[in-house]
């Protein structure tokens, strides 16, 4: 029971690893975006293609470059979150009322003060929403990452699909349904608390 | 409080205002008018640098607004859209803050000022405070849209059509209270309509614009009174120059279409005639329409069953005072209150009867204007 939940909180570690990291990364992306609209198209289509590549191979690259073990899942959620993030920011500060950056502007607000005080709080649900996604995801990648020396709840799922034993393959694939049936559930709760309206 | 001085403003090569010159005096409440197009808002925007001008320099306050930063020049100028833009993500309260918070205000004192925002339009602080916008109806939103701009208690307010898009009730009551408070805090407030009504209901100073460039500049009795041109004069709108009775002659505002018999209608047909027409006296003329006199339904009574009356001409008549048409209409109706009379009948030089003053016409004249305290300063 004590390995299960520390699998369990292994698990979440990693997903809220590469998550936290592509958000960090992701709003600052999505920001400049705005700021500078001639690179919204290419690099949302880079972005795009990352998350087309299939986990699997995407993991065998990664693998190269940060060896077996936690960090090449990390790196993968990482990825894989960065479009769900970039674009929802972008799109979501695009999305604003213009007339509540007029009147920023206007009361002298400068345009950082824009960005943090109405652009990024108005356009949070939207970026909550991008972050579900992603972490919901990232379960799912944690889970496969056990082929390239992952931790996590993956490890039972493997060993019972190895050992075809149903009992070990349920005691790994129920908490992380559980996990990202949570997760849906709070973050959609946040994001409605978010809205205000 | 704000010059503009030969101000230019071209959008990609296209000329929006045209060498516009213009003195906004201070504490007085200016509104700019005209029709879509012709500028506005490019002009307003031009006060706090939302928008730079191409040519020429703009003054706030004596200082010529390009030696400040736009963002220390807009915290010092009120500033309400007509889209509102409320923060969503905002309580009323840090909404209304925005500007103290910006300008660094100690805590205690934005929250103070706060409350006696809200108190000073009739909203309970404890109420609103916590609240959303959008948990407020429109009127309320932009009533908290003008308290955010007076936060600081700035000397210059912009308002870009701020009652555009509400209701006409609200409207009404939102123009009363901006009205209201420009002059008790006797600040300037430059306004933003295209609404001649609401213009002339609130301004001291209204500017008419068309193509980019000021076509009347004067106080709204002014404005009414002696359109510049046909083009001023088509803005206001026949009706509203009809409005306002100082200057108007009686014939503008006479309800020509008075009951009228002679003397040898009979009697029988006459009563019919005032039935009919819902009248309680006639208008005697002779055979050249002048005035011979009144008969009342009292003068009627009088005689009625007590001798026999074949013409309307047998029966005693009134004597009606009269004014000339092209009189003034205040004297009409200064005569009409000061004599308590029901009406006044209006004749041509010829003293033929062409219509008729009653209190119902100084109701009418009165219910397109809003009458305005400061009148006696033209
Ligand atoms: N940013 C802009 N770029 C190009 N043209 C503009 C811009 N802003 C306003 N205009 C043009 O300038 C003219 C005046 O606009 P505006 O001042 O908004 O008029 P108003 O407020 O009187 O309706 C219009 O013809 C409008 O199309
Ligand atoms: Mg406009």
């Amino acid at each position: 029971m004590l390995e299960l939940i520390q699998r369990a909180a292994v698990h979440l570690l990693i997903s809220l690893s590469g998550v936290v990291l592509a958000t960090v990364i992701g709003v600052v992306i999505g920001v400049i975006l705005t700021r500078v609209p001639k690179l919204a198209g290419p690099v949302i289509g880079i972005v795009e293609v990352l998350q087309t590549i299939p986990s699997l191979a995407m993991l065998s690259i990664l693998l190269v470059f940060f060896g077996l073990g936690n960090m090449t899942a990390v790196m993968a959620i990482f990825f894989y979150s960065l479009l769900p993030i970039v674009r929802n920011t972008y799109t979501g500060i695009l999305a604003l009322e213009p007339a509540l950056l007029e009147a920023g502007r206007g009361m002298g607000m400068s345009s950082l003060q824009i960005l943090f005080q109405v652009e990024l709080p108005n356009a949070i649900p939207v970026i909550v929403s991008g972050l579900r996604i992603s972490l919901i995801t990232a379960y799912g990648i944690v889970t496969i990452s056990v082929l390239v020396g992952g931790g996590g709840l993956g490890r039972y799922v493997y060993r019972g699909i190895q050992m075809a034993d149903m009992a070990m393959l349920f005691t790994g694939a129920i908490p992380i349904c559980l996990m990202a049936f949570l997760t849906d559930l709070l973050l959609n709760r946040l994001e409605q608390k978010l809205l205000h309206r | 409080m704000v010059t503009f001085d030969n101000v230019t403003k071209s959008f990609s090569g296209h000329t929006v205002i045209s060498d516009l010159s213009l003195e906004i005096p201070r504490g007085q409440f200016t509104v700019l008018i005209g029709p879509s197009g012709c500028g506005k808002t490019t002009s307003l925007k031009m006060i706090n640098r939302l928008i730079e001008p191409s040519k020429g320099s703009i003054f706030v306050d004596g200082q010529n607004i390009t030696k400040v930063s736009p963002v220390d020049l807009r915290r010092q100028i009120g500033y309400v859209i007509q889209q509102i833009g409320l923060f969503p993500n905002m309580t009323i309260e840090q909404n209304i803050e925005v500007v103290p918070r910006l300008l660094k205000w100690p805590k205690e004192k934005r929250h103070q000022r706060t409350r006696e925002l809200l108190e000073m339009v009739g909203m309970d602080p404890k109420e609103y405070l916590g609240r959303y916008p959008s948990e407020l109806s429109g009127g309320q939103q932009q009533r908290i849209g003008v308290l955010r701009a007076l936060a600081v208690a700035p000397p210059l307010i912009l308002m870009d059509e701020p009652f555009g898009a509400l209701d006409p009730i609200t409207r009404e009551s939102l123009q009363d209270e901006v009205k209201k408070l420009q002059t008790s805090l006797g600040i300037t407030v430059v306004f933003v309509t295209h609404d001649i009504d609401e213009a002339v209901k609130l301004a001291d100073r209204i500017i008419l614009m068309k193509d980019g460039e000021i076509v009347q500049n004067a106080p709204p009795e002014t404005l009414l009174a002696h359109p510049a041109n046909d083009y001023v004069r088509e803005f206001i709108g026949k009706k509203r120059m009809k409005a306002n009775y100082d200057v108007d002659l009686v014939r503008e505002i006479m309800n020509p279409r008075v009951v009228t018999t002679t003397r040898d209608k009979g009697f029988a047909e006459s009563i019919n005639l005032m039935r009919k027409r819902n009248v309680d006296s006639l208008v005697v003329l002779d055979k050249e329409g002048r005035l011979e006199g009144v008969v009342t339904v009292e003068n009627l009574r009088a005689v009625a069953g007590k001798q026999h009356i074949a013409q309307i001409g047998e029966v005693e008549m009134k004597s009606v005072p009269t004014i000339s048409m092209n009189a003034q209409a205040r004297e009409a109706f200064d005569t009409l209150i000061t004599e308590k009379l029901p009406f006044l009948l209006v004749v041509d030089s010829k003293d033929r009867v062409k219509g008729l003053v009653s209190k119902t016409s100084l109701v009418k004249a009165l219910a397109g204007v809003v009458w305005r305290d400061d009148e006696d300063d033209e």
